[in-house]
């Protein structure tokens, strides 16, 4: 009776999804730890612990919010990216350009407020716009031109870090290769703290982290609750039965992906305008936020809410990765453990198959006994 | 002008040989587009040799020895995508996007843990290899490599695979119709492990052509700058066809070469216009291009979708 009852629950696609998620996790982390052992065994254990704790190193309470604020303030753009990812694979579609769009958001959103002064709801708007403007250009190229989403996604992302750095030039701090501090130049442009900042004893978090939960939950009832995610999911699923359901392909595909964009652009004025960093106006590679979106939308298993819990550990260990001793190791032993991660992460669908094709054969032995 | 023919020429080389790597995978039927991360890995095993040749090898030894290094590290590293597309089925484009990421990371936690390693102070992800590099150019002082030659070779070599061989219409057939294949008594998983590594081999040969392009030194942080996808529109804009790929490469050589020297020129000088618009040029002009070519794709027919026996 009691097993019946925990093979039904093992039978649970969440569960499953869960137990393949944690798995991914479990493996990356060894990955991670397999690699400190090799380049020095002494101090490995030690390290992968400290990436592990993050902020539950420190000792003092004070100092455990104060860095856990900070994970915070950086898991709100990564949910707005994850949240980018998921949403368009829902539809089909391979958003890896939310780094672009990413991009493109942190170029509307610190010229907006560096160089126009804008308020800060308005340089979120902005950054969204852009951000939605590049989605739906690959989402026209895709509909109309039959371009691959993928390809001129990765295009776009260079094409908008070449022109962001160009136009981020025009605010650049003359005494450092940064953009100005968006506090020293335009006030209005900080988004407000709420009081979250004195909560967490950390001037950078502010209403970033609410909105992105908010609009996380907004993200899962529009594809849940709503015609149009409906319609998003069933294009996704079989493109020529939507089509012939009489459901406007085209207009679906841009549509998704000028969305996906605009929350991708929203994630990067997030972190931007929370002031936690400036843009580096000579930075050669597309920031990574964008592509650990995909690493958070798929270890999430392509859940809005599940994205939330992935974003938060992806960033955890990321800030991790900062407290690694620097003598020995470097801080990307966390990048190398979250794109471990990821490639775990494409053989969820086989782990699913596999467990459930154990479960049959459990099954089928046991009816067998009873007969 | 002669500098802008280096350059061309040199970047040709790379988008070529990986262009034809993609190729090779996709007629199997194997999206690959973790070729930059195959770049990357390639580029780092062919670095790694250079670094570690005792000075004073002969010129021969160390073109060969290199380019083996590279070739190598390019297949162990395709051989990821392979196990997680051919035998797990997994999505392609994910896969080929954790390769992407993954080869970067992985890269420069080794190459800094060497660098660390060697010297504590030492935290960049730099590999030198000035005096290794030159024993690949034909005429001292220029970019003229041998590389240049290999890849001429390897695109002749390539079009003879695969349309006048046995072996390379096998290959076709498989991202073709698969299950046509495999009632003929072809063994498709054999034949697309085949074209993966085989992307593996030339991708990585790419990777290592690349980073020895007009510099004697790579920042693995900092992978190959989108090279490998570049490649893909190459491949694209060749229609999967080893003499197209050739011109295609040659077009996207000339505008990406353009970023390097365009301050030789007086005419493009005095347009003023900032550097970037050259760095931008060639993801543009593949963006027009892919816009203008997609419509009747030449694609393999069953690229994409793992192979499974069942289905019909």
């Amino acid at each position: 009776m009691q097993t019946a009852k925990k093979e039904s629950l093992l039978r649970k696609p969440g569960v499953q999804t869960l137990l393949a998620s944690l798995i991914c996790i479990v493996l990356g982390l060894l990955v991670g730890y397999i690699a400190l052992l090799i380049i020095n065994p002494a101090g490995a254990t030690e390290t992968i612990l400290a990436v592990i704790k993050n902020f539950w190193a420190y000792s003092k309470p004070e100092k455990q919010l104060k860095y856990f604020g900070a994970t915070l303030v950086t898991t709100a753009p990564l949910l707005m990216c994850s949240l980018s990812v998921l949403f368009a694979y829902k539809v089909g579609l391979f958003n890896i350009g939310a780094a672009g769009q990413y991009v493109a958001g942190a170029g509307a959103s610190l010229f907006c407020a560096l160089a126009l002064h804008l308020p800060w709801y308005l340089c979120l708007i902005a950054a969204m716009l852009t951000g939605a403007l590049l989605g739906a250009i690959s989402g026209c190229l895709k509909a109309y031109r039959n371009v691959n989403e993928v390809i001129s996604c990765i295009m776009l992302n260079w094409i908008s870090l070449y022109l962001v750095n160009t136009l981020l030039t025009k605010v650049k701090n003359p005494t450092s290769k940064d953009t100005y501090n968006v506090a020293s130049q335009s006030t209005g442009s900080m988004l407000p703290t709420l009081g979250l900042n004195n909560v967490f004893n950390h001037k950078n978090v502010t209403l970033a982290i609410p909105l992105a939960v908010v609009v996380c939950v907004f993200i899962w009832v529009l594809l849940n609750k709503t015609k149009l995610g409906y319609e998003l999911r069933a294009t996704g699923l079989n493109k020529n039965a939507a089509k012939y359901c009489g459901m406007r392909d085209r207009y679906n595909i841009i549509l998704t992906m000028a969305i996906a964009g605009g929350l991708a652009g929203m994630g990067a004025a997030m972190l931007y305008l929370s002031d936690f960093e400036q843009w580096a106006v000579t930075q050669a590679s597309v920031p990574a936020m964008g592509f650990n979106g995909i690493a958070a939308a798929f270890l999430g298993g392509l859940n809005p809410i599940g994205a939330i819990f992935s974003s938060y550990f992806i960033q955890h260990i990321t800030r991790g990765g900062a407290n690694v001793n620097m003598n020995m190791y470097c801080a990307q032993i966390s990048d190398l453990i979250s794109s471990v991660i990821i490639y775990m992460c494409s053989f969820v669908l086989f782990m699913k198959q596999f467990m459930n094709r154990r479960l049959d054969a459990r099954q089928s032995r046991k009816g067998g006994h009873d007969a | 002008m002669i500098l802008l023919l280096q350059y061309t020429l040199i970047f040709t080389s790379v988008l070529m040989l990986v262009a034809l790597g993609g190729c090779f995978s996709e007629h199997s039927g194997v999206v690959n587009i973790g070729l930059e991360g195959i770049m990357v890995f390639g580029a780092l095993g062919g670095a790694l040799v250079m670094r570690y040749l005792p000075t004073g090898t002969a010129p021969a030894v160390i073109f060969c020895v290199t380019a083996i290094a590279a070739m190598l590290a390019g297949i162990l590293y395709s051989l990821l995508l392979a196990v997680a597309a051919i035998n797990f089925k997994a999505d392609q484009t994910l896969v080929g996007t954790a390769m992407n990421l993954l080869g970067v990371s992985a890269a420069t936690v080794i190459v800094k843990a060497i660098n660390t390693a060697a010297d504590s102070s030492n935290v960049s992800s730099e590999i030198m290899y000035v005096e290794a590099k030159k024993a690949f150019v034909i005429v001292p002082g220029t970019e003229f490599s041998w590389f240049m030659v290999l890849a001429v070779i390897l695109l002749i070599a390539s079009y003879i695979i695969l349309y006048k061989t046995k072996f390379g219409l096998r290959l076709m057939a498989c991202g073709e119709h698969p299950q046509a294949a495999d009632s003929v008594g072809i063994n498709v998983y054999r034949m697309r492990y085949a074209g993966v590594l085989i992307s593996g081999l030339l991708g990585g040969l790419g990777g290592l052509v690349y980073i020895t392009a007009g510099v004697s030194a790579w920042k693995f942080e900092n992978g190959v700058a989108g090279f490998g996808f570049l490649a893909l529109a190459v491949m694209i804009f060749g229609a999967w066809k080893p003499q197209q790929i050739a011109l295609a490469a040659l077009l996207f050589g000339l505008f990406r070469s353009l970023s390097n020297v365009y301050t030789g020129f007086a005419f493009l000088k005095n347009l003023n216009l900032p550097s970037t618009v050259y760095n931008m040029l060639p993801y543009i002009i593949s963006l027009v291009v892919l816009a203008i070519f997609s419509k009747n794709s030449a694609a393999p027919k069953a690229e994409g979708i793992p192979y499974d026996k069942g289905m019909r």
